[in-house]
């Protein structure tokens, strides 16, 4: 496929608001993980959870889109000069032009599950402040920002549990391939909700531990919550050698089981190799990669059998969700910009918590961070009902 | 502005009095009465038992659709990417979770929370189908059937390979039916190819355009449109089976509509 530039990324997660927040925690391998904390959930478990969010209020004009997950992708949208590149971009191309792809799992489900707690004694119903279409519908977060940024283009949330958001990537990337959009924004925005907090801690799969991916202790991943876009553009020839880059993608289907991989990560593998064939990058050219790594034993083991089947031990490879928390549909985007920020600094993250790596992976993980030159990066998210996406990354030459 | 061509070679359609495509022509065409039954929606036979157990309404609405398009195409389902377009998800279960998570104890069942991702149906069709391709699973409220088809039709010609689109809804149990009044589960299921074939049903031009929607003609099912995201698709079908040549705004998002030029 044509690269396209990432002529402008943020993330906010709970490592902080945008990304000198998250590049410093990625070189001191920090983490933003807390002990749960969130509503009255009382659960045993550690949370990725964004400060600043309940008290960053929607302006008047969007009421109608006022929740968490909308507040989270407000709050995102602010940082990094994102909404000026957008409008500068929107300003050249037109707002027709310009595609929007969100990821989410969850939307606004949360105003849904504290609304159904107030539901009328007599009649059962939902108090009538409930906006259905303004925030519980996965739509909601893609409505809000379409309008918040102008754009007039051509819209969908990708709904895929956790690689949602990396496969938003996808979406715009055929449509630009097409001609029918000049650029897109696209970004992955999932916030904290009882839904998956207990969801996940009924499948047995929520550590009580700040999450561990790739240790052969994991038991379990930590939820997070996080906002996290990019601004993707045809390269203009001019001007933008080094400039970060989408280079490749690829898609893949398990048809295995709902909510467990792959065990050999036959699908992960597919997906890997299909992007790497998009981006014409041979497996030796990628110097990091930021794997899906949840931290469930599962997950890690069939990761590290389909990394390790293509890679061997040859590259450095962590997860980030120690520091972050597992995104799920916001995860993909956020990865993404991990990925920028390594090409950017030339820095590999250490993943945060993984205190011995699984003697059974063969796969070379990293636990400390190390500067040195990357030219690629790949990173991978997969998802419940056998969704996988990996992205590659590079720099325009 | 860019023109994107798809040939239909497999249509499928469950809806309230209308089950499959047969029935749906002979309504849409003149030739049958049309009369309000519930939309039938039968288990699907080709998940195995276990996963069958697990599937709700509408998994079995998204899966007779699918069957019905793919087998008229004579497409293996297991090389077919497929794009999933729903407005609401699985209602149903939503609704259950919602009302889980309002008592005091919250345990939720773990067969209802894989369930609540949007993309359950796409992993049940992967499963049954064995299917290691990529599917998608997209919304975009109610524009969901456009964006849905849009979303195909650009795999497709992307990719130049047969692509499906199965767009469905159901209806939400109260509460949410108060604020969300999807009337009937109502689902249409195409089979897309780049090139025209001796099964070809109808040649589509598709573009992003500006332009007020279009309204099904058949007095009896323009209701829908207005409380079924995915019957949409009805003023599609509805071409489809004039056989003649003709074109066709379907509501997308605002200032845009998706053009469809349809002819045989």
């Amino acid at each position: 496929m044509t690269p396209l530039a990432m002529t402008g990324f943020t993330a906010t997660t709970g490592l902080g608001q945008g990304l000198e927040a998250m590049t410093g925690a990625l070189r001191e391998v920090r983490s933003g993980l807390g002990r749960c904390d969130f509503e009255d959930v009382d659960l045993d478990t550690w949370i990725g959870r964004v400060p600043g969010v309940e008290s960053t209020p929607l302006p008047r004009a969007y009421e109608r889109f006022d929740c968490r997950n909308n507040r989270l992708a407000f709050l995102g949208l602010h940082q990094d000069g994102f909404l000026d590149a957008v409008a500068a971009c929107v300003g050249r191309v037109g707002p027709s032009r310009v595609g929007l792809f969100i990821g989410t799992s969850t939307s606004g489900i949360l105003e849904t599950e504290l609304a159904y707690r107030q539901r009328d004694g007599a009649t059962g119903a939902l108090p009538a402040a409930f906006n259905y279409a303004g925030t519980h519908n996965a739509f909601s977060v893609a409505d809000f920002t379409r309008q918040l940024l102008g754009l007039q283009g051509p819209a969908a949330v990708v709904s895929t549990a956790c690689s949602s958001s990396a496969k938003a990537f996808g979406c715009a990337q055929r449509m630009m391939a097409l001609g029918l959009i000049d650029a897109a924004v696209v970004g992955g925005v999932d916030s904290l909700c009882l839904t998956t907090l207990y969801g996940f801690h009924s499948l047995q799969l929520t550590s009580s531990h700040p999450c561990r991916p790739f240790d052969a202790d994991r038991d379990g991943i930590s939820i997070g919550e996080a906002a996290a876009f990019a601004l993707l553009e045809r390269p203009s020839g001019r001007d933008d050698a080094g400039t970060i880059a989408l280079l490749g993608i690829g898609e893949s289907s398990d048809g295995y089981h709902l909510s467990a991989p792959h065990p050999e990560g036959l699908g992960a593998r597919l997906a890997m190799q299909a992007a790497l064939a998009a981006a014409g990058t041979a497996a030796a050219e990628v110097g990091y990669i930021n794997l899906h790594g949840t931290g469930t034993r599962s997950n890690d083991s069939a990761e590290s059998r389909a990394v390790g089947d293509i890679f061997g031990a040859a590259v450095p490879c962590s997860s980030t969700k120690g520091a972050t928390g597992h995104t799920l549909g916001a995860a993909g985007a956020v990865e993404a910009v991990i990925g920028a920020i390594a090409l950017r600094h030339n820095l590999i993250p250490g993943g945060v918590n993984t205190t011995r790596v699984d003697p059974a992976f063969h796969i070379d993980y990293r636990t400390r961070s190390q500067v040195r030159p990357l030219a690629g990066v790949l990173s991978n998210s997969f998802g419940f009902g056998g969704t996988n996406c990996s992205l590659v990354l590079g720099k325009l030459s | 502005m860019i023109d994107l061509i798809a040939y239909v070679s497999g249509i499928g359609v469950r809806g309230p009095g209308l089950s499959g495509w047969l029935e749906t022509h002979a309504v849409l065409s003149g030739g049958k009465s049309w009369a309000w039954t519930e939309t039938a929606l039968p288990v699907p036979e080709t998940l195995p038992p276990t996963e069958r157990r697990r599937t709700g309404r509408v998994v079995r609405l998204a899966f007779a659709a699918g069957l019905e398009a793919t087998r008229q195409a004579s497409v293996d389902p297991a090389g077919l990417p497929i794009v999933f377009s729903s407005s609401s998800g699985d209602g149903d279960n939503c609704n259950e979770i919602c009302k889980t998570l309002a008592t005091a104890n919250r345990e939720l069942s773990p067969t209802r929370f894989h369930n609540s991702v949007h993309n359950a149906p796409a992993g049940y069709w992967s499963i049954a189908t064995g299917s290691q391709v990529a599917s998608t699973t997209i919304c975009a409220y109610d524009a969901s059937f456009a964006a849905g088809l849009l979303e195909a039709v650009v795999q497709m010609a992307a990719q130049g390979a047969a692509t499906a689109l199965i767009a469905y809804d159901i209806d939400y149990p109260q509460p949410l039916r108060a604020v969300r009044a999807t009337a009937a589960p109502f689902a249409i299921a195409l089979v897309l190819q780049p090139d025209r074939g001796h099964n070809t049903l109808a040649r589509l031009n598709v573009r992003l355009d500006e332009g007020d929607p279009d309204r099904v003609v058949h007095p009896d099912l323009n209701g829908m449109l207005s409380s079924i995201p995915a019957a949409h698709g009805l003023i599609l079908l509805e071409a489809i089976a004039a056989r003649s040549r003709t074109s066709l705004n379907i509501r997308y998002l605002e200032p845009q509509t998706l053009h469809i030029e349809v002819s045989p």
